[in-house]
């Protein structure tokens, strides 16, 4: 049977009238079999070319309609809104994406139209043969994830958790606050990081629906938006939290030091050890890979001293199932690899530091209680240097993107070593100054005006060591002189990378990356803080790198949209599942093996799909040898048929 | 008279959660190729059955390609690894019964890769161009 479907045909401004003759493209598509109806409009989503297309079914009978138009990922949904107004089923509607996929990518207006009514034809074809479909309903589990626990954690978390819904949040390391935590000041304020913080952190430890997870790793992730079930590694810490009071006998018997990663490797810790003083949760922890044996034999001493006998050597790692609704990754970022930035010294000379390490050294809490020293000879620095695009803004060497917090944070450094070296000099290298933010212009001026903080506008080539000093070579391009700097101290504004494990874990999560390794958004513009994955949200320097106030908006932006999903009672989903033929199915059992949801069993000698299960990936399709299951209004008749279409056919 | 330069037609099977979206992306970007191609959107790049293959053979294509997500990155965990040893077999049958197994090409392009569907456009019409129309499966009109 023969539907009467309509073609709008859409001229977007000129966007695809200005390389495809749209009033072309509806004449032939009106003499296409089954067309009952073509036209042109200049905005098809606009009211009025709803309207055009809503009176047209009406009108005409339409039962079916393709919009030739902008990729589905835009408009589908509005048309497929429209057409429902108009009383036929959503599912009668089809896109021909022939903006961004035609007249955006080509040049010659014959050949694009030619192609453009090739694309038309073939969506007539599919929705010639759609089915009508009703969305399938499902419960909700209305409780959520938030992996990672630096500030973008905690803000999504706490979000979510005062909106009443109960929330899992994991954390990797010991203790919650992320980087964030280890900042001396922040700009352009100048407020302590830990102070603004830690109260923050303390709400997540007393929260009521905050179950919080450190020292826990995400196992494994499945199911699907509304019903994910999470796999969590919770790795021993082999120290009881309830009974730890936190006297720190145990380190003062700790006989192994090792490098201290909170303040970047500046000082030691020893194996069982706290983070740092306001750690939450608030307990000791045993670092197995330090600690010489968990056999009394060994050593065994942090036990014998500990009094309310909180050390227990049996621990064992567990895996802990979560149920959750939907999930918010706030996995933050880590700094370029040290490896990389050989060409300055990073690395080779213990005098040139990071940026994070420089905040360890500003921060009152910090291995120096805030005294600047070299971390050679504790000398204090009278002329440090700060290089600012580390390794960013180097598509040939290094990172092709601008790190984005790096003008800023130099800076609030320079100023910041000022406020402790009256009598220092901070220099600045730099390729350009971007502070553009909320007073942030005004701080880079401060920096310069009330703190003499001298900005040279140019790369530095080389970075050496002489006579104690670090000799710091680079050309100043406003003079074009070469500037030579006998330095103490050389600060690297390293570029931020998205944090080591982050690709592991999306691989689990099943959500893209960019080229650069931060999670990808669904939209670059208008849905910044969903994943391609339904269901899960992107909260922080995970995604992009970006400054507090940024990620603390996003993170509540994740968690609103965590909030829209868990406030229903029940989600729909999509009614365009796998369908099997039990005429020609012979219960070879090949479907059932293929599918990556295990939605498809044996029933009766028979393949039968659970649709709450399938995802529509085809895949089952593909490998039936006897064409006995299909995916609804995609099936491979309508394929077929589409194929001829786009041939020309 | 010069013969009018001979322009192949390319059926282009698109997963839709990778490359079509970098596609759409190469559209956003107004990055320029080749109009020889026709897309059809796909759920899964594991979806396209060799039958698809050998059908836009058969009615006409010049070229076919498959283009999914990397491998590990697939929206549906695996689909496109059967994809991949699937394309290893249609190439192989191509091959014997004739057809050259250049015609078929799989490739792999994420939502951030415009520039690289772009340029897989235009090689594979350069690669197609000498080759002259495909007339091995082209059923007779």
């Amino acid at each position: 049977m023969t539907k009467k479907t309509g073609v709008f045909v859409c001229h977007c401004g000129i966007n695809i009238k200005g390389t495809v003759d749209v009033e072309k493209v509806a004449e032939k598509l009106a003499k296409h079999k089954g067309v009952e109806h073509a036209e042109d409009y200049v905005y098809m989503c606009s009211d009025p070319g709803q309207n055009k297309i809503i009176e047209a079914i009406k009108e005409k009978g339409l039962d079916s309609v393709v919009v030739a138009c902008c990729s589905p990922t835009l408009h589908e949904t509005t048309f497929r809104n429209a057409a429902k107004d108009a009383g036929i089923n959503e599912f009668q509607c089809e896109i021909a994406n022939i903006r961004e996929q035609c007249s955006w990518v080509h040049k010659d207006k014959e050949k694009a139209t030619e192609k453009a009514i090739k694309m038309s034809k073939s969506a007539v074809e599919r929705v010639q043969q759609n089915e009508s479909l009703e969305p399938i309903s499902i419960p909700i589990t209305r409780r959520a994830m938030v992996i990672g626990g630096g500030i973008a954690g905690i803000q999504a978390a706490l979000d979510i958790a005062n909106s009443g819904y109960e929330v899992v949040l994991v954390e990797r390391s010991p203790s919650i606050g992320g980087h964030m935590i280890q900042l001396s000041e922040t700009f352009p304020t100048l407020d302590c990081s830990q102070c603004i913080l830690t109260p923050k952190m303390v709400e997540v430890s007393k929260h009521p629906k905050i179950k919080l997870m450190n020292y826990s790793e995400v196992q494994e992730v499945s199911g699907y938006v509304g019903n994910f079930k999470v796999k969590i590694l919770k790795k021993p810490t082999y120290v009881d939290p309830e009974k730890c009071t936190l006297c720190d006998e145990c380190t003062k018997v700790c006989p192994v030091v090792v490098p201290d990663e909170f303040n970047f490797g500046l000082t030691g810790r020893r194996a069982i050890y706290i983070p740092f003083p306001q750690a939450i949760p608030a307990t000791f922890t045993l670092d197995i890979k330090a600690c010489p044996g968990l056999l009394p034999i060994a050593c065994g001493k942090c036990a014998d001293v500990c009094e309310p006998n909180a050390i227990d050597y049996d621990m064992k790692p567990e895996i802990i199932e979560e149920e959750v609704g939907t999930i918010v990754v706030a996995t933050g970022y880590d700094l370029y690899e040290k490896e990389n930035l050989a060409e300055y010294g990073y690395g080779k000379y213990p005098d040139v530091l990071d940026g994070l390490q420089f905040e360890r050294l500003l921060s009152a809490s910090g291995p120096t209680q805030g005294k600047i020293m070299r971390p050679s000879d504790h000398k204090e620095p009278k002329e440090v240097v700060f290089i600012q695009c580390a390794g960013s803004r180097d598509p040939e060497l290094h990172c092709a993107y601008c790190s984005k917090i790096c003008c800023m944070y130099t800076a609030k450094h320079a100023m910041l070593y000022k406020h402790h070296v009256h009598d220092g000099q901070a220099y600045i290298f730099y390729i350009d100054i971007r502070s553009g933010g909320k007073g942030y212009e005004e701080f880079v001026q401060r920096a310069v005006e009330e703190d003499d903080v001298l900005y040279l506008r140019g790369k530095v080539s080389k970075i050496f060591e002489e006579k104690g000093k670090i000799k710091v070579w680079g050309v100043d391009t406003l003079t074009g002189k070469d500037i030579e700097i006998d330095a103490d101290m050389v600060v690297l504004a390293t570029a931020m990378r998205p944090s080591v494990g982050a690709e592991e874990l999306a691989k689990k999560l099943k959500i893209a990356m960019d080229k650069d390794g931060f999670l990808a958004e669904a939209h670059p513009k208008l849905r910044p803080v969903e994943s391609v994955t339904s269901g899960m949200f992107l909260a922080g320097a995970a995604q992009a790198p970006k400054d507090i106030p940024e990620v603390v908006a996003q993170a509540s932006g994740a968690a609103a949209k965590a909030i829209a999903i868990l406030s229903q009672e029940r989600l729909f989903h999509s009614p365009n599942v796998a369908e099997v033929n039990l005429k020609l199915c012979t219960g070879c059992g090949m479907c059932v093996d293929v599918c990556p949801y295990e939605a498809i069993s044996l029933k009766d000698g028979k393949a039968e799909v659970n649709k709450v299960l399938c995802e529509s990936c085809g895949t089952c399709q593909a490998t039936c040898l006897r064409a006995a299951i299909s995916v609804k209004n995609l099936t491979p008749t309508q394929v077929h048929d589409m194929i001829e279409a786009s041939l020309g056919g | 008279m010069m013969a009018e330069e001979f322009e192949p037609k390319i059926v282009a099977f698109l997963c839709k959660w990778c490359s079509s979206a970098g596609s759409d992306l190469a559209g956003v970007s107004r990055m320029e190729y080749p109009p020889n191609v026709v897309p059809i959107q796909v759920m899964c790049s594991g979806s396209v059955s060799p039958l698809y293959i050998l059908s836009a053979f058969k009615k006409g294509a010049d070229g076919v390609l498959v283009s999914g997500c990397h491998p590990g990155d697939c929206h549906y965990i695996k689909g496109n690894f059967y994809a991949r040893r699937r394309i290893a077999l249609v190439k192989e049958l191509l091959e014997f019964i004739g057809l050259d197994p250049e015609r078929f090409q799989m490739s792999w392009v994420s939502a951030a890769e415009g520039v690289k569907y772009t340029q897989i456009i235009k090689d594979f019409v350069n690669v197609l161009k000498p080759m002259g129309p495909q007339t091995k499966l082209r059923r007779s009109q």
